[in-house]
């Protein structure tokens, strides 16, 4: 391949990712407010446009046009340096997702992915344990008592749970011996006894990728544990001090992390882009794109139901089942599958 | 010159300026973003030389959950801004001459003895297995001592942080809170 068509299909595989995910990121919103909507007998947003579809684009042009307030004692440069730093590195994880295989354009191979690297999942979890600066440092430049105690949680939280999500994944490391999203997700291919598919979590991963679920969830500071932003302690957490587009952008990045942890839990545990393949060719290319987006929409739609059912924790027993729960299960886990790998 | 070269230069450009901006600062806060700088253009200068492993633990541990924990420790102490001072007239005498003399030691032993051929990207072992091939076969006693180095720090944290039960049981220690 020339590298002009190099550059340029780079060019247009990213920019067509990045609209995609933005456009999912404002869609999810707006799902999850139809969902939980419906949960709790109501019916969510309605007024704009055909069951309230235009909602997002709403959301956004209020986002820009309200007054952007700066509060006169904050520290300005990382006041206005957080909420860029949580969303530029919560978009820059799906630059090493991968879609499905390679299609094939006028004789050229191009890979569904914007770069293949070949420590993409190493890649993900640094760039995910950069973004907790993001949340810190807005609570901390906020100069807010609230803020402060958000920012506080949060970054106590996500180290926390670090420990147990990096280590419920080295359970898939060893079974796929490669630290290449798209390795694993080949070495999912198949099917035992010919109709159940050989995906991880029913590849003896069932544990491991409980605890990546569990971690995950702490992550991206949702519901239950969404205990950086609990409102009814906190005013908003770590964001309480940001108005119109800075707040959209926090918003934009907890949105956008749901969506990489849902990709990670469909490319390490559920096959990736594996699924029944049938019909004519054009099909045949267009379905493991489907089945992708279909398991991330699952992913999403247990992120809200969750949402819609449980509780929040209290500190103290977000820690202990961190620590006491979480990083044991995930310790044997690991035990467990390297003496069956090693068998 | 080279992409590659370009490259080099470049981050170890953020690297030294990184480094100066972190001393160069009063607030503490502003010291602990140039060392995460710091740390994430020496990720970007293994990644240039081929250990793509080496480069991301970099990212995740320093970089992401070392400084963390900095960070942390500087929010909640919520550490203002230090008291500028002279500085001592030894270091300006004695420590950036002896620094220099050092430094150019040390660079012309590393030119003298090594090879001038550059390491490609991926020339050093990146999966898994190799990884683990080395951390727990060949290189597995410095790997167990420097993890029973560290047990050892984190105990004596452990007893450091933890109150004489005198203090425990009420008197004096209760007043503060």
């Amino acid at each position: 391949m020339p590298i002009w068509l190099y550059i340029l299909a780079s060019v247009i595989k990213s920019a067509v990712v990045l609209v995609v995910l933005l456009t999912a990121v404002a869609y999810t919103v707006w799902l999850e407010r139809k969902v939980v909507g419906h949960m709790q007998n109501r019916w969510g947003p309605t007024r704009v446009g055909p069951f309230g579809l235009l909602q997002p684009a709403a959301d956004g042009i209020k986002f820009l046009f309200k007054e952007d307030l700066t509060p006169p004692h904050v520290y300005k440069p990382l006041y206005i340096a957080a909420p860029l730093i949580a969303v530029i590195f919560a978009l820059t994880s799906i630059a090493v997702i991968p879609f499905g295989n390679a299609i094939t354009i006028y004789g050229y191979s191009i890979p569904l992915q914007v770069t293949d690297v070949n420590t993409g999942l190493l890649l993900i979890l640094g760039v995910t344990s950069i973004g907790v600066y993001g949340v810190a440092l807005a609570g901390w430049s906020s100069n807010n008592k609230y803020s402060l105690l958000g920012g506080l949680r949060a970054s106590a939280q996500m180290v926390s749970y670090e420990i147990s999500l990096g280590l419920s994944l080295v359970g898939v490391l060893i079974m796929s011996g490669s630290f290449s999203l798209r390795d694993i997700v080949n070495a999912q291919g198949g099917h035992f006894w010919g109709f159940i598919p050989r995906w991880n979590i029913f590849h003896g991963q069932f544990i491991g990728f409980f605890c990546y679920l569990m971690a995950a969830y702490a992550e991206t500071n949702r519901i239950p544990f969404d205990l950086p932003e609990a409102e009814t302690e906190l005013v908003a957490g770590y964001h309480t001090e940001y108005s119109a587009m800075k707040f959209a952008m926090f918003f934009m990045a907890e949105y956008a992390n749901m969506i990489t942890v849902a990709c990670l839990a469909t490319l390490l545990f559920f096959g990736g882009w594996n699924g029944p393949l049938f019909g004519p060719p054009i099909l045949q290319a267009i379905l493991p794109v489907f089945w992708f987006a279909a398991k991330i929409f699952g992913f999403l739609f247990l992120y809200i139901w969750v949402r819609g059912t449980l509780p929040r924790f209290r500190y103290d027993q977000l820690m202990a089942f961190g620590w006491k729960f979480l990083l044991p299960l995930s310790l044997m886990n690991l035990i467990a599958t390297a003496i069956a790998v090693a068998w | 010159m080279s992409v590659h070269l370009v490259l080099f230069l470049a981050f170890g450009a953020v690297c030294v300026a990184g480094a100066i901006n972190l001393l160069a600062q009063t607030h503490p806060i502003n010291s602990a973003l140039s060392l995460i700088a710091v740390m994430a253009a020496l990720a970007g200068e293994y990644l240039l030389l081929g250990a793509e492993f080496v480069a991301a633990v970099q990212v995740i541990v320093y970089a992401g959950a070392i400084m963390v924990l900095f960070v942390f420790t500087i929010m909640l102490l919520n550490a203002g801004v230090e008291e500028r001072t002279k500085g001592s007239r030894v270091a300006v005498l004695f420590g950036i001459p002896g620094m220099l003399l050092g430094s150019i030691l040390v660079g012309w032993v590393v030119l003298r003895h090594s090879g001038t051929e550059a390491v490609a990207a991926g020339a050093l072992p990146g999966d898994p297995k190799t990884i683990g091939q080395l951390l727990f076969h060949e290189f597995l006693l410095p790997f167990e001592i420097t993890s029973v180095l560290i047990l050892i720090a984190i105990m004596g944290a452990v007893v450091l942080a933890t109150k004489p039960p005198s203090s425990l049981a009420g008197g004096t220690a209760r007043k503060v809170d």
